[in-house]
């Protein structure tokens, strides 16, 4: 399973020839708004145009287990800042009705309302935080994953409203200070600037899966190429009913759950 | 010229020095923030904006609007114009530098002009108060030279003047939508927004240059004129009574009405548009003064108290409703920053009222 995997990522270049939408019609069943349709990761099918996305399968996730958090946190340098204040985070855990604010309610389940659920950066086609950034520090690669130069930005903070899922954090203070462990493979960043999950751009390209999705022990997590209709994740969002946070928005998340 | 802004009498020296304390506290607060990091603000990951933001967004207002003063091309107003433009040149420099004061890398301002996101509208911002900040600063400095020589000014100022108009209306415009376009705001909400920036901006910022003008006339005897300020008064009335109106909208469409402050605001206008109005109020120096008192504060507390209480105007992004209270380091930042701006439109005025001094003896 590893090693297909592994295949499928390196040999992950101009393959992706875009099928058209008719495949996966039966995807966008009529009981609730805020279910995914299928535009939402067609940004333009440029063939061979990679676009990353995750999907999420909430129903395996266990309730309590945080080594996704961790793994990704520890690879990443995060600092562990405890006051709710100065936290920095790049991935973790919230209350349904905090991740999914705008979602029908009625067709949550009490026991879904009850669970927390993983929040990260959705790596958004049409990403407001891109859009504001003076500097262009907060940028769209062509892979779709959006990244931050921690050199270039000036710390002004008009990202951090502007993203409506709460991603950012900013330093507000020496981060170095607060490293618990520290890794030499990605750099630590300095006071003033933002910060968020960079979707491992820094393990794509040794040709490693995520941290999060390869620690997850309930495979909970697939990452792949949302251009690809051949990719795992494609195959999944087609067979399953996932949702989007704030689709309204306009923002087209590349991160997907089901619920 | 400049000269004419170090002699002065006892008051005013108590008033630079004054001044120059409250800059020195400022910049030793902001040093101590330049060394820990924007920790020793009260901000935090879900109000990323606070004083200094509301600063910036009131004194931006403030600045844009002074010019359109040139725009009324009233015979009367000659006499406040050039005013006007120091005040709007102070309040642009102070916004610039609350901007600043707000970054957690400053050292890295150049930044936005190196590597440029024609998208931004914060960049379209920064750019345009830089332009208009140089603008108004010649084009006043250039008349003053004029007069003290008892010539015409020369007519580049006017072409000027000409480009500082469309600069403002570009600060209007790319300050208001800044806010509105937050992805979060409904369309409806982004539009009031906008309409209330504009509104409010135009009365604060009438307001305060006939509180700059009547204070110029007390302690210097340099009046421009009752004619002029009730020019002024008249746009100061009608922006306030729009921005009362938009705001009251805004009270039974958000959660406004859960906010004392917001009541203060509210109330602040709707009694100093109310004396505004009536005609004998308005004629009489005392209530223009409680008047244009009350609007200014109406609309600094609306800007203030509309970021303090981040969960209405700017929904934190998790829904919740975050409390945000400034420290004191944050506000000497912003006493220091309010008295430079002041200090140099106190220098500009002062040179100002010693030229038409000159040219009047
Ligand atoms: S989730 Fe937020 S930070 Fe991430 S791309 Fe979308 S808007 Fe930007
Ligand atoms: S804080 Fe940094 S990344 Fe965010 S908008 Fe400002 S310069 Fe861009």
């Amino acid at each position: 399973m590893m090693n297909e995997q592994r295949r499928e990522f390196i040999k992950k270049t101009a393959l992706g020839v875009f099928v058209g939408l008719g495949a996966a019609s039966g995807l966008v069943p009529a009981f609730s708004l805020e279910k995914t349709a299928l535009p939402v990761w067609d940004e333009k099918p440029v063939p061979g145009k990679i676009r990353w996305g995750m999907l999420i399968d909430t129903r395996k996730c266990k309730e309590g287990c945080q080594q996704c958090v961790a793994a990704c946190h520890h690879e990443h340098n995060v600092p562990a800042f405890k006051n709710r204040r100065e936290e920095i985070r790049w991935i973790w855990k919230n209350s349904y009705k905090n991740v999914f604010p705008t979602a029908d309610n009625a067709g949550a389940s009490k026991e879904i309302q009850s669970r927390t659920f993983l929040s990260l950066c959705n790596h958004c086609a049409d990403s407001p935080c891109t859009q504001i950034c003076p500097t262009g520090a907060t940028f769209k690669r062509w892979d779709g994953i959006v990244e931050i130069d921690y050199h270039r930005c000036i710390g002004c903070r008009f990202c951090m409203p502007a993203c409506p899922y709460g991603s950012l954090s900013f330093n507000w203070q020496d981060p170095r200070t607060a490293i618990v462990d520290p890794v030499t493979a990605y750099p630590t960043r300095e006071q003033g600037v933002v910060e968020k999950c960079n979707f491992c751009s820094d393990r794509l390209i040794k040709g490693l899966q995520p941290a999060c999705v390869e620690v997850c022990p309930e495979q909970a997590l697939v990452f792949g190429d949302l251009n690809d209709p051949a990719s795992d994740i494609r195959v999944l969002l087609e067979s399953n009913v996932t949702m989007q946070r704030k689709p309204e928005l306009g923002t087209k998340p590349s991160v997907f759950y089901i619920i | 010229m400049i000269e004419k802004a170090l002699k002065g009498n006892r008051s005013y020296w108590i008033w630079t020095l004054f001044l120059g304390a409250l800059v020195a506290s400022g910049l030793s607060a902001y040093y101590q923030q330049r060394w820990l990091g924007l920790t020793v603000t009260g901000m935090g990951r879900e109000a990323s904006w606070g004083l200094y933001t509301a600063q910036f967004t009131f004194l931006v207002g403030v600045a844009a609007s002074a010019v359109m003063v040139t725009l009324l091309h009233q015979k009367e107003l000659t006499k406040t114009v050039i005013i006007a433009l120091f005040m709007a040149a102070s309040a642009t420099l102070m916004s610039i530098l609350f901007a600043v004061a707000d970054m957690g890398k400053p050292d890295r301002l150049l930044n936005i002009i190196f590597y440029t996101n024609p998208r931004s509208l914060v960049f379209w911002d920064l750019l345009f108060l830089s332009g208009y900040l140089a603008t108004t600063l010649t084009a006043g400095w250039a008349m003053l030279g004029a007069e003290k020589k008892g010539v015409p000014p020369p007519a580049w100022v006017k072409s000027l003047l000409n480009l500082s108009i469309p600069l403002a209306v570009g600060i209007f415009f790319a300050t208001a939508f800044l806010y509105g376009g937050l992805p979060d705001l409904s369309l409806w909400v982004t539009g009031v927004l906008a309409l209330r920036f504009i509104a409010s901006a135009f009365a604060a910022g009438m307001a305060l240059l006939i509180l700059v003008t009547l204070i110029v006339k007390k302690t210097k005897g340099l009046d421009t004129g009752k004619e002029a300020r009730e020019k002024l008064a008249m746009v100061a009335t009608y922006a306030g009574v729009a921005n009362v109106l938009l705001l009251g909208v805004q009270f039974f469409t958000t959660f406004y009405g859960n906010a004392p402050l917001l009541w203060f605001s509210l109330i602040a206008g709707v009694v100093s548009v109310a004396i505004l109005l009536i005609p004998a109020s308005r004629k009489s120096q005392q209530w223009l003064v409680a008047a244009c008192t009350a609007l200014v504060l109406s609309v600094w507390v609306d800007k203030s108290a509309g970021l303090l209480i981040g969960g209405e105007l700017f929904p934190a992004p998790l829904g919740s409703i975050v409390t945000y209270a400034p420290t004191s380091t944050e506000m000497f930042v912003v006493a220091g920053i309010w008295s430079f701006g002041s200090l140099l439109f106190t220098a500009l005025l002062k040179v100002v009222v010693a030229v038409k001094a000159e040219h009047r003896g």
